[in-house]
């Protein structure tokens, strides 16, 4: 069996604040394999943002984590220094952001900021290094790249901006990317030009991709795996099919049904009652008990693990074998 | 069924780079000759990507923007030009619902002023009748009187946008444009939202225009569509024949890009070249000219002209016939 | 919306605000000192008679420029009157003017501050008005206008209020242009409220924060401004007892007794120390928060 090229294994992140400590992760593990692109999907609060932090070792100050480890290509990620952090970031481990327009600096021009990446990692002159970030946007297809390196992020359009950051994204060739939300602030159109665009580098390049999104539909495009997350836990994990056609958590099961879709002309949508509980206020047991359709009484009581439906399928959910309600 | 609302040719330019006296160099026309009709009772999407003008054209019938040039007749009267006490009158019968949750509500004040406050402005029953009103708003959106003292950051996105319905209905308006009302709500939110929408439709006999960019959303709640590329209407026609049988090739490319979430859902995907041109300074002639996959010679040269090519169905392109 | 900022800022606030904004204030050191100290000079301005041992124009000819001692904790002055009770009552004037100077410009400033901010075609006009009398070094104007009006406790509230004032109308009217493109400042358009209703109801409010702030500051400036006016013999008149009086009238005794403007000098920096802690403490409360609340 081949060895997975990220491993996550029980990782909780907690948030220090005036209210209180509270879990943002409460034990996540999953795995992802070299080239695999893996969805992380789920509403706002759920955790997936958190998650991708917590790997980067990017969080904010109230954020700690406080058990569990992150094992990259062999070696834990939580015992390094920020030192050796450095070196990994933007050279084996990437992230590219939700907000194009924030994500770059605006004071400098698009060409000094790829340099940067490959300047630092690299370790090779200005003049190389701009060389080189001339063939990193042409790898993501900008028009005209020894122009456009003059030029500074608000000359440039939300869609170019993206293609920039996942340039400076890719300069290094790393193994891994972790996209968060990466099309979620862009136009229809635009986000299916970067979908299509990561779905040619990633075949040209070999990356394994972290894909964080709400969006089901970008999911089904991209990934081959999927985590479904609510209020910090992963509540379902299965290869992309299986989520769409089969999934067996009722949360899973309710986003499916809430998209409004060809099916459901005419009738009402599909509701998920209640909302997300306040993180200091969870509920005991599952914590998506009191908004769930097929809740039993342990639900309330214990909080389900996680089950091996099969091989590549894992449910955390105390009541799989039920009748789906239509 | 009448028409309720009726746009001719509306036009809404913004100018930049304006002197204090001169004239400006160069204007954004964010609207550029809109015409389309609403009739009563209905849902009327409007659907397009950033920079063609949805936001703009509902502002501007609802008059927080003025228009500069075109008409709007509502009920058959004309408002393109009201004075105050018309404009007063205006806000009675048409209302807005905000994209933002978090943004649209006064935070200092309280959730019963909120929705009150348009009665008090218009001076409408006492202050007695016009708490029980805020009461039986409260109740209609799904919220309930305890809500009523409390302060907008106390609720979460979906209750806040819940507590901007309420307002947009104390008035009892005919006519409610929905501006994005669901894109910065999650999913399982939307779908609660949108399904308070639709009821409260048919409880109070209500029209809708609802804005989008979210080509789902629009197809499931609207009869009729009408889709936007720079500050004009690319295609109307109703629900079904946009979605099954679009035919402006910005329909169709922009059906296509929609991440379908279903795996492998087979279909050709049109991939769009390029960027959407800068409002300020359209393509010359058909504005999609330029990103068109299907584009002739000519098609640079002349604006096709908006007109009806099938039975209730209208588009503005030179190769349909 | 960033995913962790929804967590941060979905905190639940307590109902009571009362008891917040306490809570808010014990945690700030710089806020909290700085309030306890001005707390404690507004209760000594109140109970003065009750803590002054002597009136303050009580004179006594034969104990001249003595120094502290039991009877007189700071001494007396050229007329053997008792600087600390002169101090004390002294509290009362600096204040008096701090107060009096504040409403005034708190009021105009929210005037033109929202005037300027609302209508662009008045913000030219108003700013470049009040840009030209903040070209003038405030001690300059404000002795111009007292040289003017002549030495009265009215005329320097006058004279700081003319000179104070634009500080606040800028701070309101920058609250204003951002707050003015906030989407609730168009839903109020929207059910049909007037410009009136919007700049008092909804834009005021969410100003808040700024103009408290600059409220301190300026309490500050004008107890300092009180006193140079004072000490340059163009402040309040001679026989009210302000710290710049005193200071004034130590100055030509400068070798001979010392405590004569040792005491009010303390007793002025004390006082803007005060505020000043408590004014950028209130800007570290209150910042964060804004942009918390705005998220």
């Amino acid at each position: 069996m081949v060895k997975a090229l990220l491993e996550v294994k029980n990782l909780r992140t907690e948030f220090h604040t005036e209210e209180g400590v509270f879990p943002a992760l409460d034990d996540i593990s999953f795995s992802l394999n070299a080239g695999e692109t893996l969805g992380l999907v789920g509403e706002s609060g759920c955790g997936k943002s958190v998650t991708a932090l917590s790997i980067m070792r990017l969080l904010p100050y109230a954020g700690r984590i406080t058990r569990g480890s992150i094992y990259f290509d062999g070696q834990n990620l939580l015992k390094k220094n920020e030192k050796e952090m450095r070196k990994i970031r933007g050279r084996r481990l990437s992230m590219i952001f939700q907000e194009p327009m924030t994500s770059l600096n605006p004071v400098y021009t698009i060409g000094d900021q790829v340099a940067e990446v490959i300047m630092i990692h690299r370790n090779t002159s200005k003049k190389e290094a701009l060389a080189q970030a001339v063939k990193a946007l042409e790898m993501v297809m900008i028009p005209m790249p020894e122009s456009k390196i003059k030029e500074y992020p608000h000359q440039l359009s939300g869609g170019m901006r993206q293609r920039v950051m996942i340039a400076m994204a890719l300069a290094c060739n790393p193994e891994i990317l972790i996209a968060d939300e990466p099309t979620t602030a862009l136009d229809v159109t635009i986000q299916a030009q970067i979908i299509n665009l990561m779905l040619k580098l990633k075949e040209e390049l070999g990356t394994a991709i972290i894909l964080i999104t709400h969006d089901l539909g970008v999911v089904a495009e991209m990934a081959q795996r999927v985590a479904v997350m609510y209020a910090g836990k992963i509540v379902e994990m299965a290869d992309v099919q299986t989520i769409f056609e089969g999934a067996l958590n009722p949360y899973t099961e309710g986003l499916l049904k809430s998209i409004p879709s060809i099916e459901q002309e005419g009738k009402k949508l599909h509701v998920i009652k209640g909302s997300v509980p306040h993180p200091l206020h969870m509920p005991q047991g599952c914590s998506f008990h009191p908004r769930c359709p097929y809740v039993i009484d342990k639900c309330r009581e214990v909080p389900p693990g996680l089950i091996n439906v099969s091989a590549t399928h894992y449910v955390c959910c105390w009541n799989i074998n039920r009748e789906v309600k239509q | 069924m009448s028409n309720l609302l009726q746009v001719q040719n509306l036009k809404k330019y913004f100018p930049i780079g304006a002197g204090i006296w001169g004239n400006p160099r160069q204007q954004v026309k964010a609207v550029d000759g809109v015409t389309f009709n609403v009739k009563e009772g209905e849902t009327f999407g409007i659907v397009g990507e950033s920079g063609c003008g949805k936001s703009t054209l509902g502002r501007v019938i609802l008059h927080l923007l003025e228009p500069t040039s075109g008409k709007i007749l509502f009920e058959n009267k004309d408002i393109s030009h009201l004075s105050k006490e018309g404009l007063r009158q205006l806000r009675r019968n048409m209302q807005i619902i905000f994209q933002d949750p978090y943004a649209s509500l006064n935070s200092r004040m309280t959730v019963s002023y909120i929705i009150r406050e348009p009665l008090v402005v218009h001076g409408i029953g006492t202050r007695k009748e016009q708490d029980e009103r805020v009461m039986e708003l409260l109740n209609v959106v799904g919220l309930n009187s305890s809500h009523a003292r409390k302060y907008p950051h106390e609720f979460s996105g979906g209750q806040r946008q819940r507590i901007g319905i309420a307002r947009a209905l104390a008035l009892n308006p005919k006519l409610v444009i929905c501006d994005e009302p669901v894109s910065a709500l999650d999913v399982s939110i939307q779908s609660q939202v949108l399904n308070l929408l639709q009821e409260l439709q048919s409880q109070y006999k209500l029209t809708y225009i609802f804005i989008s960019h979210d080509l789902s959303v629009v197809r499931y709640i609207s009869d009729r569509v009408a889709v936007m590329y720079l500050g004009k209407i690319m295609e109307l026609a109703n629900k079904s024949d946009i979605y099954r049988q679009p035919l402006h090739p910005y329909t169709k490319a922009l059906l296509s890009a929609i991440p379908i979430p279903k795996v492998k859902a087979k279909r050709e995907k049109i991939l769009l070249e390029g960027d959407i041109p800068n409002p300020a300074s359209p393509p010359q002639g058909c504005r999609f000219s330029t990103r068109c996959p299907v584009v002739q010679k000519g098609c640079a040269e002349e604006e096709p002209e908006f007109k009806e090519v099938m039975n209730n169905h209208f588009a503005a392109c030179h190769l349909i016939r | 919306m960033p995913q962790v900022e929804v967590v941060l800022a979905a905190s639940p606030k307590k109902n009571n605000q009362v008891r917040y904004w306490f809570k808010l204030l014990t945690r700030n050191k710089s806020a909290f000192v700085g309030a306890v100290i001005f707390i404690a000079l507004i209760l000594v301005a109140v109970f003065a008679p009750l803590i002054a041992p002597y009136a303050p124009n009580d004179m006594d000819p034969g104990k001249r420029l003595q120094p502290m001692s039991d009877e007189h904790y700071f001494g007396t002055d050229g007329f053997g009157r008792d600087v600390f009770s002169r101090v004390i009552y002294g509290t009362q004037v600096s204040l008096g003017v701090g107060t009096s100077v504040v409403l005034v410009t708190t009021v105009v400033g929210i005037i033109l501050g929202l005037l300027s901010g609302y209508y662009r075609f008045l913000d030219n006009i108003l700013m470049r008005i009040l840009d030209g009398l903040m070209a003038f070094p405030a001690i300059i104007l404000q002795i111009a206008i007292m040289a003017v009006l002549g030495a009265r406790f009215i005329n320097v509230v006058i004279a700081l209020a003319i000179v104070y004032s634009p500080r606040m109308a800028r701070v309101v009217r920058s609250a204003v242009l951002v707050q003015k493109e906030q989407q609730y400042i168009e839903a109020a358009r929207s059910i049909g409220a007037n410009d009136l209703r919007i700049n008092l109801f909804h834009l005021l409010p969410n100003c808040m924060a700024p103009i408290i702030i600059q409220a301190t500051m300026i309490f500050a400036y004008s107890v300092l401004a009180e006193a140079s006016l004072s000490f340059l013999g163009v402040g309040v008149p001679p026989e009210i007892p302000s710290w710049g009086n005193i200071l004034e009238e130590g100055r030509v005794f400068i070798r001979r007794a010392p405590w004569m403007i040792t005491f009010p000098g303390i007793a002025i920096a004390t006082c803007v120390l005060a505020l000043n802690m408590f004014g950028d403490g209130l800007r570290d409360i209150l910042d964060p928060k804004i942009r918390k609340k705005q998220n």
